[in-house]
């Protein structure tokens, strides 16, 4: 059977939180449970899953590919015009150094941020179930449950205390 | 650290977007007049680029003057931003709320003001593109990577690539509360902009890892910007009084110095403006205070060590520029205007904690940081480069022209409205960072016979 989601409004985090237990004691899969807010509540405050992710990769790749740039970019321009100066070698180390050094950090920077959007699954081209009370300090509570089970879904929100409760359509 | 009242979140959504869903009647006069100035500015650029340098008060051997004064004036401003921002967060201080992003909006234009002042000193601004960026592969002409002219451009574009994501990431949850409150062309802009964003758990644990993470990222970046200003004075073999090894440590404090005192001011502005009281309190511009006393003594104490480190060489060259920095006018009334400006007069107002809470004390104390940071660039690179010794028929002055004055004054007419204009599209205080304080807040605890805000943040 297909599944729909259905998404409870909450004014209280403890209303809220109490639902998430009610809909998981009644047989709803952790993984079909979100919980929508305005503000980072601090880590478990629902009871939610924990969400693993990849982050901290981002930085390094990102960091190696910026530094070969750099790299690249600068020996290859001086090897392009060999100018001995001082009697120097021509691939400089302490000159290469800082724009290496800017280019590892660049690289870094962007390919965290790439990895931030990448990881929270943005952008999201289509729009789930939402209300924008959420943003006014609601707490959303969204399930994913089957066709025939959003009539009992939609009482344990209720008898937790949601304020309203929406289905698609 | 913990005054204010809690505030409910349709409060923090109607407080913090009245800048951007109603506009005040003061707003485009305000705009309008700044944006004159700025035009009146690029007028000025325009016949100078057409005319040549000779219009300014540049001549040998100062070659350096008021531009690039305003050019390090300004990158020592936008160090404010992300050092706050980053040390703040990375330090989990709860009276950083309100200011970061201030802070990083200001550290972008900052960057974008300082950048066009070497452009334009080059006096001919489009052949920068050939010697700074690699792309000429037709004529096989590719920059020095040698010089520090190169390694300037490339550490702040890559500050201003990383502060200006930093702020974008911290935007993307402010965005979406601005698509749920907008409509029609605005409302398509903003959820764009939003990317789909819901606030899940997912997406909340994620953008509080970036904040930390691209903190962590961004100030070493920080650090190394000011650090390479410094070596385009470092390393410049002709002028001798440039060579203190102290100089990058030096240059990064006092960026630090007058970009915290620049954000504490423009924090007071916004609350003025904005009628901001509820977030933008006397405890943040307290904590802001404290900090400088802090910032500018070490400040203080890497100048000191700087003149002496000069003078106890005896070198001749040494002695002739701190002659004309301490003693022969009118570089010797400058000196003593930027040393109390500096420090001792912010300094001896920020010891009290009711100097600390007067706003208007605080601001003037903040002005009088910035305009001795200014005349400090100033004398270090003037008399540096008027270093009078050797052959006397080089000995110059510098007397800026008219069209230099237009063009620094200017700058701070467009940092102010890009300021504005960005107040006016998006939101200038982070309203989830504000909200998530409200939730913390919202818990206490009892400790004896006081009750305190339970305040706690799990990374």
């Amino acid at each position: 059977m297909a599944k729909s989601p259905i998404l409870g409004l909450f004014k209280d985090a403890n209303a809220a939180a109490d639902a998430g237990d009610a809909l998981k004691s009644s047989g709803v899969s952790e993984n079909d449970i979100d919980f929508l807010t305005d503000a980072p509540y601090p880590e478990g405050a629902f009871g939610e899953r924990e969400e693993k992710h990849r982050l901290y990769l981002f930085p390094f790749i990102g960091a190696t590919l910026g530094l070969s740039a750099a790299i690249l970019l600068t020996s290859m321009t001086q090897l392009a015009y060999p100018l001995v100066t001082g009697g120097k070698p021509i691939l400089a180390l302490p000159a290469m150094a800082v724009v290496s050094y800017e280019g590892t950090m660049l690289g870094a920077i962007l390919f965290t941020c790439l990895g931030v959007i990448f990881e929270s699954r943005l952008p999201k081209l289509k729009s789930g179930l939402y209300d924008t009370r959420i943003t006014e300090g609601y707490i959303g509570v969204l399930a994913s449950v089957e066709d025939g089970d959003l009539d009992q879904t939609r009482g344990i929100l209720n008898q937790a205390g949601a304020d309203d409760v929406k289905t698609e359509g | 650290m913990q005054e204010g009242r809690v505030l409910s979140a349709e409060q923090v959504n109607r407080d913090l977007l009245r800048s951007i869903l109603e506009t005040p009647k003061w707003f485009w006069p305000v705009v309008g007049v700044l944006g004159l100035i700025v035009l009146i500015a690029a007028i000025i650029i325009g016949y100078m680029i057409n005319r040549g340098l000779g219009i300014t008060g540049l001549n040998r051997p100062i070659f350096w003057g008021f531009f690039i004064t305003n050019f390090v004036f300004w990158i020592g401003i936008s160090h404010a931003g992300v050092m706050l921002s980053a040390i703040l967060r990375l330090a989990k201080a709860e009276w950083r709320r309100p200011a970061t992003r201030a802070a990083e909006v200001l550290t972008i234009f900052s960057l974008m003001t300082a950048m066009i002042m070497p452009i334009i000193h080059t006096g001919r601004p489009w052949r920068i593109l050939y010697w700074a960026f690699p792309y000429d592969f037709a004529r096989g002409i590719w920059p020095n990577v040698r010089t520090p002219l190169i390694w300037d451009p490339s550490a702040i574009l890559t500050y201003l690539t990383s502060s200006t994501l930093f702020v974008l990431i911290a935007l993307i949850p402010d965005f979406a509360v601005l698509r749920d409150r907008t409509t029609g062309i605005s409302h398509r802009i903003y959820a764009l902009l939003a990317m789909g964003w819901e606030g899940n758990a997912r997406q909340w644990k994620l953008q509080i890892i970036a904040g930390v993470l691209l903190s962590a990222l961004i100030l070493p970046v920080f650090v190394s910007v000011h650090s390479i200003v410094s070596w385009d004075f470092g390393m410049a073999v002709a002028a001798k009084s440039w060579h203190s090894t102290v100089f990058a440590p030096y240059f990064v404090v006092g960026a630090v110095h007058s970009g915290v005192s620049a954000v504490a001011f423009v924090l007071i502005l916004l609350r003025w403006m904005y009628g901001w009281q509820d977030y933008i309190r006397h405890e943040h511009i307290d904590g802001l205070g404290r900090l400088l006393v802090v910032v500018a003594t070490g400040w203080f104490y890497f100048f000191v060590m700087e003149v002496i480190f000069g003078i106890y060489g005896r070198e001749a060259d040494e002695i002739a520029v701190r002659s004309l920095q301490f003693i022969q006018e009118p570089f010797q009334a400058w000196t003593i205007i930027f040393i109390v400006t500096t420090y001792f007069i912010p300094v001896a107002l920020w010891l009290t904690r009711r100097a600390r809470r007067n706003l208007w004390i605080m601001s003037a104390a903040c002005i009088s940081v910035n305009i001795g940071m200014w005349l400090e660039r100033y004398l270090i690179i003037v008399p540096g480069l008027a270093n009078r010794t050797g052959f006397t028929f080089s000995w110059n002055s510098y007397v800026p022209s008219v069209y230099e004055a237009i063009i620094v004054g200017a700058t701070f007419a467009f940092v102010s409205m890009l300021l504005l204009l960005f107040s006016r599209v998006f939101p200038l205080v982070p309203l989830y960072d504000i909200k998530e304080g409200d939730i913390l807040k919202n818990e206490s605890v009892k400790i004896g016979r006081r009750v305190v805000p339970a305040t706690f943040r799990e990374d």
